[in-house]
């Protein structure tokens, strides 16, 4: 397929500030399936999401205590568990590329000029890797009993000696 | 006087007095219509008319009267003027429309009543507008049959269920309403559009034709059915009442069942 460009009378250079003038610029189909995947990823992770968060929330918030056990104690003790640290992730990781791949969407909708369009998503891309990257070391590396000069930090969560 | 009874109730409220077709009621309308001349200035302006009308007047009768009667610059397209041709889809009151559709007295004439080009697509005068972006992205999808077989000594038989099921999307007659409706097209003008997929829908549900995987190919484009984002804009506009949105579904559907 040739590249399609139309000349339109009248259009685009010559309208006016208020005045929408799209030209036609496809050329040729774009290859893979990019768009469909991350059409797919949406409505699946949103469905995942649904059982995560309200699972996050019963177990933090709702059981035993409730909102008033939740400390650096009891992170901890979460974390301590596989399962926990396997939840989390799984929540922390479709979470942020849900919610990136819908933030791409709106700036792709909304987004005018190319340059502007760029920009916004180095801004976007970059957040979410430092978020998804800081977030998995935490999980992963989480430390209980922080030392500092060998005496731990007080709230830690330390082994009786 | 049984045959009067047989007659369709009017919707028109009729005074008791008023009989036979002679009288309609009338009423006055006041006109917004967008103006935008490019010889004279890149900026478009409103201008106001004042017109009687009756209660069996369209819009596109009292743009008429205003063209006719009042001011002969003021330009739109109209041809068959009875909502088959699709030529005067317009935006009217904020809502696109076919202004030989939308009957005055349904709207509400004790305020002004605004009419515009239709957005997304460059105006050229007044309320027309460049539809040429429209049809490429309409060509783009090859809205003709294909077929590889044997060419049929007689016709392409088909079954009523066949023929069932892209029913909704025969319908489109091109007025550009819903695509102009979209506020995905309004951003860049490069997503296909309701018009073309619904055109696409036409006959990739065919089972006459071949081509159905050529044209979700062409539709799994990153301008294509994933831009979508249900808004319904599209089938709100509609002035045939294709479910449009559906239509769009269902060839997500088609493109995603073919791919995994």
């Amino acid at each position: 397929m040739s590249a399609t460009e139309i000349q339109s009378p009248r259009s685009a250079a010559k309208v006016g500030s208020d005045r929408i003038a799209p030209q036609y610029r496809r050329n040729g189909a774009s290859k893979g399936n990019f768009e469909m995947i991350a059409w797919l990823f949406m409505r699946l992770s949103g469905v995942v999401l649904v059982v995560l968060i309200f699972g996050h929330l019963t177990v933090n918030l709702l059981v035993g205590e409730g909102i008033h056990a939740i400390d650096f104690g009891f992170v901890a003790g979460k974390w301590a568990d596989p399962f926990w640290q396997v939840w989390d992730l799984a929540m922390l990781w479709l979470a942020m590329l849900h919610g990136t791949n819908g933030v791409r969407t709106i700036i792709n909708d909304y987004a005018e000029k190319d340059a502007t369009r760029l920009w916004l998503k180095i801004v976007l891309y970059a957040a979410t890797t430092v978020i998804i990257v800081l977030g998995t070391m935490v999980i992963f590396t989480f430390d209980p009993c922080p030392m500092v000069n060998g005496v731990p930090l007080p709230g830690g969560f330390c082994p009786a000696p | 006087m049984t045959a009067e009874l047989a007659e369709p109730a009017s919707k028109i409220e009729l005074p008791a007095h008023i009989g036979g077709g002679g009288d309609i009621p009338s009423f006055d309308v006041h006109l917004r219509v967008r103006r935008y001349n490019p010889e004279v200035s890149d900026e478009s302006t409103w201008d106001d008319f004042h017109v009687t009308m009756y209660g069996t007047d369209r819009v596109l009768d009292a743009l008429h009267k205003v063209k006719w009667e009042i001011d002969g610059s003021v330009s739109f397209r109209r041809s068959c003027a009875h909502g088959v041709c699709g030529s005067d889809a317009m935006r009217i009151n904020g809502r696109n429309r076919l202004a030989c559709k939308t009957l005055l007295k349904d709207l509400d004439t004790s305020k002004p009543i605004t009419v515009e080009p239709i957005k997304g697509l460059p105006v050229e005068k007044d309320l027309i507008v460049d539809m040429e972006p429209f049809f490429q992205s309409f060509r783009e999808v090859m809205p003709f049959l294909i077929n590889r077989g044997h060419e049929p000594t007689k016709e392409r038989l088909q079954s009523a269920e066949d023929r069932e099921r892209f029913d909704d999307t025969t319908k489109c007659i091109l007025c550009a309403a819903c695509t102009s409706s979209c506020p995905v097209f309004w951003t860049d003008g490069q997503y296909f559009g309701p018009a073309a997929i619904v055109n696409a829908h036409r006959f990739i549900f065919d089972s006459r034709d071949d081509a159905g995987d050529m044209r979700l190919e062409i539709l799994n484009d990153k301008e294509g059915v994933w831009r979508c984002r249900t808004t319904f804009n599209c089938t709100e506009a509609c002035p045939r009442g294709i479910q449009v949105t559906q239509a769009i579904a269902e060839v997500k559907q088609a493109i995603l069942s073919r791919k995994i």
